[in-house]
């Protein structure tokens, strides 16, 4: 579902900024939004401060911020006597390569969609519409039969290349080469450039905003995926963070409730995509940066 | 312009470039769906291929397992339905309404520091699902922080996620209805009875349910700035002028326009909601009392833990049809009340 937001409708490039005067009805919507910023933050915050916590004072305490006995207790035994490393080092092989496939491969989709004219473009072009609207979760059981047969099930191959294909980054990309002037192509075909050549050189450098968009968004769906890699691997040498973590939160590895450790690896699992967030805000929140040229 | 000449060329090019993409949707997308077809309507119980030999044709036989007689599998069918048909009343509704009203908030225009309650409200929807749980565990258990900030108010909360007291049964134990009314005992649909229907979410799913405000309010709320932005400040001005109050003016002016959006929100949400997997297989795996099983864990259960693979494919298929009647559905109501309601 986090994939929604770029596709939307762009967004008018000057923000309407009249200054007022501070009116009663400000203040309002100061202390509410203030309050609603609290709901949502806090819970984070919590996680956070829960995981440098003993487990009684978690029980205890569970909504103070400052533990008051600091640990680390709980991130020492994640990294250093569970299978909390392999998990991070599995989800990052799995996202990197991933998101680098997708970046090249629904850009080169895009681009023969947007630009070339060959028999049977039209029906693929259904065939993506349709493709989009078939729900994860019917997957599961058909995506497992099919790596099965095809002898990729537990390995690194079946876990990546189900997910190097993505119809909505082809429509992004799709959209943003159709914003691009034909007379840019035409000039490098003019002086013999190959098809190829044309898209590599000349077309994929001036659609940055759009790769930087297929970029973040897969990073952030590789990264969060958790119901291929359940019906892709079983073995704990495979097994991504999201995997691990929900088993451990199901009482996998622990005695007891076990959470300042449970709440540590869901703090840590989500420090790359927080990272990704917070470096891109703005291009993953300005709705249009993804279709419109800059 | 002519292409004619350079069509061949292009077509080779075309069909190269596209068929990466091709090749992996068609090989992991389509076809597996033609395979789980057949699995659906065959006796396969996970032994080997599904297309050798010994593997049978039988029909309707799973389906109707499930959505007829009293056997196990359609008593857990509907107990699945049950839950996620509350789960999708009180979920959609709920963040769509939230989500409109974060955006119009944020969208005020006098406003300072809006990137940062935009960041602020936007932030749970980039986390994984899974460290939301997590974190969902920790905050609704008996000692958690909900609980905690419920004692201040004097409020006892409830053991959160082992609660599967319906919320509906709840509130008829208030006025001493606390047994099934004949009637309600006695009728049953999709191999549970009436009384069980009307249970309501338990207080399991209502912590779900919340969990799932919470992290998807925040991506529709985006959808509804950019339309909000659209939309420009003209509108709102001239309502102003012919002296509509502010409910007046989001209701006949700000809401109507809004409609595109709104279609958008309400599917992607109806689409979102009857698919909850990751959360249950996180949390609960259907407990409490099975009361947070859904379609979509069941199908999961069915199939790799039980291995009624059969039953398992014909659960996602008819939850891929719930899916398409809900949206068609949705999108007939919504064009036919145009301008009206």
């Amino acid at each position: 579902m986090t994939t929604t937001e770029v596709r939307s409708t762009p967004t008018p490039v000057t923000p309407k900024r009249r200054s007022t005067g501070a009116r009663g009805g400000d203040v309002a919507t100061y202390v509410v939004l203030a309050l609603l910023a609290i709901v949502y933050i806090f819970p984070f915050l919590v996680d956070v401060a829960t995981s440098f916590k003993t487990e009684a004072e978690a029980a205890v305490d569970p909504l103070s911020l400052v533990p008051s006995t600091w640990t680390g207790e709980a991130y020492s035994r994640l990294f250093g006597s569970s299978d909390f490393p392999t998990w991070f080092k599995n989800s990052a092989i799995v996202t990197v390569i991933v998101t680098l496939a997708r970046v090249f491969f629904c850009s080169l989709a895009g681009y023969a969609l947007a630009r070339l004219t060959f028999r049977g473009r039209a029906f693929v072009f259904a065939a993506l519409v349709a493709v989009m609207a078939v729900p994860n979760v019917v997957l599961l059981i058909p995506k497992f039969l099919v790596l099965n047969q095809l002898g990729m099930y537990d390995s690194y191959a079946g876990m990546i290349v189900p997910l190097m294909a993505d119809a909505a980054a082809v429509f992004i990309m799709k959209n943003f080469f159709e914003s691009i002037p034909v007379s840019v192509e035409e000039q490098a075909r003019i002086d013999g450039a190959g098809t190829f050549r044309t898209f590599w050189s000349i077309v994929l450098p001036m659609a940055r905003p759009a790769v930087m968009t297929i970029v973040i968004l897969s990073f952030q769906a590789s990264w969060n995926e958790l119901n291929h890699f359940i019906v892709s691997t079983q073995s704990p040498e495979l097994t991504t963070l999201t995997k691990g973590v929900a088993n451990l939160a199901s009482g996998a590895l622990s005695q007891g409730t076990q959470y300042p450790l449970k709440l540590a690896a869901a703090a840590v699992m989500t420090i790359p995509v927080a990272l990704v967030f917070f470096v891109f805000q703005k291009r993953i929140m300005n709705a249009s940066s993804g279709a419109v040229k800059e | 312009m002519s292409r004619r000449g350079i069509s061949g060329r292009q077509g080779v090019a075309g069909w190269t470039f596209l068929s990466p993409v091709v090749l992996v949707l068609g090989l992991f997308l389509v076809l597996p769906v033609f395979m789980a077809l057949w699995v659906s309507v065959s006796d396969w119980r996970g032994r080997g291929s599904p297309f050798s030999g010994d593997v049978g044709f039988v029909g309707f036989d799973n389906y109707a397992a499930i959505l007829s007689g009293d056997g196990r599998a359609a008593r857990d069918f509907g107990t699945s339905m049950r839950n996620n048909v509350y789960y999708v009343a009180l979920v959609v509704p709920l963040q769509t309404a939230l989500a409109l009203f974060l955006a119009m908030l944020v969208n005020k225009r006098v406003l300072r520091g809006r990137g940062f309650f935009r960041t602020a409200f936007y932030f749970p929807s980039v986390t994984s699902s899974v460290a939301i749980t997590v974190l969902w565990l920790f905050l609704f258990s008996s000692t958690g922080a909900v609980n905690k900030v419920l004692s201040l108010v004097g409020l006892d909360g409830p053991d959160w996620f082992q609660d599967p007291r319906g919320l509906l049964h709840l509130l008829l134990g208030v006025v001493g209805v606390d047994s099934a009314p004949g009637a309600l005992a006695n009728h049953d649909l999709l191999g549970i009875s009436w009384w069980e229907w009307v249970s309501g979410p338990s207080v399991a799913m209502t912590a779900f349910i919340l969990m799932a405000i919470f992290t998807t309010s925040g991506t529709f709320m985006l959808l509804f700035i950019a339309a909000l932005q659209n939309l420009g400040g003209e509108i709102e001005e001239a309502g102003q002028i012919d002296g509509a109050n502010a409910w007046q003016r989001f209701r006949y002016l700000t809401l109507p326009m809004l409609r595109p959006t709104m279609f958008t929100v309400l599917t992607l949400g109806l689409i979102g909601t009857w698919q909850v997997f990751d959360q249950i297989y996180t949390g609960t795996q259907g407990n409490p009392g099975k009361t947070t099983l859904t379609p979509a864990y069941l199908s999961f259960n069915a199939a790799f833990n039980t291995q009624q693979w059969g039953q398992g494919a014909a659960i996602a298929f008819i939850l891929f049809a719930i899916i398409v009647v809900l949206t068609v559905l949705q999108r007939w109501l919504l064009r036919e009340k145009d301008g009206a309601r």
